[in-house]
C-alpha cells in the first residue's frame, strides 16, 4: 500500500509537470509561427481561436484524425520506435529542471550531465527514422544530421565546461544559485552566444535545418512518416527547443532567479521568471529562422569544428587560468 | 531494498539479453541497436550502485558519440552483399580461421581473468559507493587529480597519439580536387562577379570562362 501511495504522487508530480510542457510545446509553435511571419510582413495562424491561438490544437486533432502509413520495405519495429524515443528523450530531460529552490521533480547531483546525455541520445531517433524508413532522402537527412549532432555536442559540453568551472558543482540549483550576484551571461557572454548558436544546430533550427533541408531532401528523416508518428517527431522537436532555451536559461540567465533581487521582483515566483527567460530565448530562435538563410553543409562543419571547438576550448583556459590566478575556484 | 532487487534484476537481464543478442541478431544495423540497449541498462546499474558520474559519461561518451559512430559505419555497409563474401563464396573464407583465433585467444584471456578473482570480504556489507559528505563526482575527482595524476595524463597522451595516428593515417591530399575556399569567396566583389556588356542585336557575345 506505501509504495501504491508513492507511486501516485510521484505520477501526479511527473503530470502536473509535463501536461503543461505539453501545452507550452503547442502553443510555442503558434508562437513561432506568428514571429516568422510578423518579421515577413504576414499575418500568421490567426483564424482559429483568439488571435489563432488554438491553432495548433487544430493542428493535433488534423494529425490524430490521419491515416499512418507504414512503408511497405520500412523496418518496422524500427520506424515507429524512432518518433516514440524522440518524444520520451524530449520529455524525460524535463525531470531535472528546477522551477524554483525546492520545485523540481529530481534534484539530482548530476543534473547538467543527465540533460546532456538525453540530449546526446536525442540523435538516435533521427537516425533511425531516417534508416529505417529504407529510402534514399530519409537516410541522407539522418546520415547528415547524426554529423551535425554529434559535432556540436562537443562545443556544447565544453561551454557547460566554463560554466561548470564557476560553480564547481554539477547540481542544476546549485548553478542557478551560484548565479546570485552576477549572471552568467556577463562574464561568459562570448560563450553564452556560441551556446545560442550551438543550440540551434542541435536542435536542427534555421539556419542550420540541413537534416530537412525541404530544397535538397523533401523532408529529411520525416519525409516518410505521416499523422500522429509525424506528429510526435514534430511535438518532440519543439519540446527539445524549449528544452535547450530552459538549459540556456539555467546555464547563463540565472535560471529562477528575479532580475533585481528587490522587493516587488523577488516577490514573483521563480517558475515565472524561468518561463519568462525560456520564452525570450525561444523568440529570439524564432527570429534567428526568420531573419537568416541556411547554411551550406561544410560551412556549418567548418563553424563547428574550426571556429566554435577551439573558441571555447580557448575559453575554457581563459577561465580556469583567471578563477585560479584571483583565487576565486569554488571550493566544496 | 525490494525495490532496488527488482530494478537491479530487470536492468542486468536487458543487459544481458541485449549483449547476446548483439552477437546473435542477423542485421548488423540491429545488433548495433542492441549494443546500445546494452550500454544503456549497464549505465543504469552504475547509477543504482552510486556511481552517478561514471553512468551518464557512460550514457555521453559511449551512447552519445561511440555508438553513433559505430551506426553510421554499419549503415554505410552494404551487409548483404558482404554477407555473401564471407559466408558463401569459397575464395574468401580464410576470415574465418583468424576470428576463431582471436576469439580463442580473448576466451582463454577471460578464463584467466575470472579464475583470478577474489571477492572483497567487505563488500557485502556495503551497499554502494556513496559516502556520507561528498558526492561521488567529486570523491572521483579528488582521487583522479591527486594519486593517480600520472596515470589519467598518460591515458589522456594516449588517446590523443592514436587520434593523431589515425587521422595521418587516413588523411591524403587528392590533386586535382575542385575545393570551396572560404577566403575567396567571402571576398568576392561586384566588379569581378558582374559586367554590363553592349550587346549588338543578332550578334550574341563570347565569354571567356
Amino acid at each position: 500500500m506505501e509504495y501504491l501511495n508513492i507511486i501516485f504522487q510521484e505520477v501526479y508530480k511527473i503530470l502536473f509537470l509535463l501536461v503543461p510542457v505539453l501545452v507550452t510545446v503547442a502553443m510555442i509553435v503558434w508562437l513561432d509561427r506568428r514571429v516568422w511571419a510578423f518579421v515577413q510582413k504576414r499575418q500568421g495562424p490567426n483564424v482559429v481561436g483568439p488571435f489563432g491561438l488554438l491553432q495548433s490544437l487544430a493542428d493535433a486533432l488534423k494529425y490524430i484524425f490521419k491515416e499512418v502509413i507504414i512503408p511497405a520495405s520500412s523496418n518496422k519495429i524500427i520506424f515507429i520506435l524512432a518518433p516514440i524515443i524522440t518524444m520520451t528523450l524530449a520529455l524525460i530531460a524535463w525531470a531535472v529542471i528546477p522551477f524554483s529552490e525546492d520545485q523540481v521533480l529530481a534534484n539530482i547531483n548530476v543534473g547538467i550531465l543527465y540533460i546532456f546525455a538525453v540530449s546526446s541520445l536525442g540523435v538516435y531517433g533521427i537516425i533511425m527514422g531516417g534508416w529505417a524508413s529504407n529510402s534514399k532522402y530519409p537516410f541522407l537527412g539522418a546520415i547528415r544530421s547524426a554529423a551535425q549532432m554529434v559535432s556540436y555536442e562537443v562545443s556544447i559540453g565544453i561551454i557547460i565546461i566554463n560554466v561548470l568551472l564557476c560553480v564547481g558543482s554539477l547540481n542544476l540549483n546549485d548553478i542557478v544559485i551560484a548565479q546570485k550576484n552576477m549572471w552568467f551571461v556577463i562574464p561568459l557572454f562570448p560563450m553564452f552566444v556560441v551556446f545560442f548558436i550551438s543550440a540551434l544546430a542541435e536542435t536542427n533550427r534555421p539556419p542550420f535545418d540541413l537534416p530537412e533541408a525541404e530544397a535538397e531532401l523533401v523532408a529529411g528523416y520525416q519525409t516518410e512518416y505521416s499523422g500522429m508518428m509525424y506528429a510526435m517527431f514534430w511535438l518532440g522537436e519543439y519540446a527539445n527547443i524549449l528544452l535547450m532555451c530552459a538549459l540556456g536559461s539555467i546555464l547563463f540567465l540565472g535560471g529562477w532567479l528575479s532580475p533585481i533581487d528587490l522587493y516587488p521582483f523577488n516577490m514573483v515566483p521563480g517558475a515565472i521568471w524561468l518561463i519568462f527567460k525560456i520564452l525570450l530565448l525561444f523568440i529570439l530562435f524564432a527570429l534567428v529562422k526568420a531573419i537568416v538563410p541556411r547554411y551550406r553543409y561544410d560551412q556549418l562543419m567548418r563553424l563547428g569544428w574550426k571556429i566554435f571547438l577551439p573558441l571555447s576550448l580557448t575559453y575554457v583556459v581563459l577561465t580556469a587560468s583567471y578563477l585560479f590566478y584571483f583565487n576565486l575556484l569554488p571550493t566544496t | 531494498m525490494i525495490a532496488h532487487a527488482i530494478f537491479f534484476y530487470v536492468f542486468s537481464i536487458i543487459a544481458v539479453i541485449s549483449a547476446i543478442m548483439v552477437t546473435v541478431s542477423k542485421n548488423t544495423v540491429h545488433s548495433v541497436f542492441f549494443l546500445i540497449l546494452d550500454f544503456i541498462s549497464i549505465s543504469c546499474l552504475f547509477i543504482m550502485v552510486g556511481a552517478e558520474f561514471l553512468g551518464m559519461i557512460m550514457l555521453i561518451v559511449y551512447v552519445g558519440a561511440v555508438a553513433v559512430l559505430f551506426l553510421f559505419v554499419v549503415m554505410m555497409l552494404n551487409v548483404a552483399q558482404q554477407k555473401n563474401q564471407w559466408f558463401i563464396s569459397e575464395e574468401n573464407s580464410g576470415h574465418i580461421p583468424v576470428g576463431l583465433l582471436i576469439s580463442a585467444i580473448i576466451f582463454f584471456e577471460l578464463i584467466i581473468v575470472i579464475g583470478g578473482w577474489k571477492y572483497k570480504p567487505d563488500l557485502f556489507e556495503t551497499t554502494n559507493l556513496i559516502t556520507n559528505e561528498i558526492s561521488n563526482t567529486h570523491s572521483l575527482g579528488q582521487v583522479l587529480y591527486t594519486d593517480y595524476i600520472h596515470i589519467f595524463q598518460i591515458s589522456g597522451m594516449i588517446l590523443l597519439i592514436a587520434m593523431i595516428g589515425a587521422i595521418v593515417l587516413t588523411f591524403r591530399q587528392r590533386e586535382g580536387v575542385k575545393k570551396q575556399s572560404y577566403l575567396k569567396q567571402i571576398s568576392r566583389e561586384r566588379s569581378e562577379g558582374v559586367e554590363v556588356l553592349e550587346v549588338a542585336s543578332n550578334k550574341g557575345v563570347k565569354i571567356d570562362d
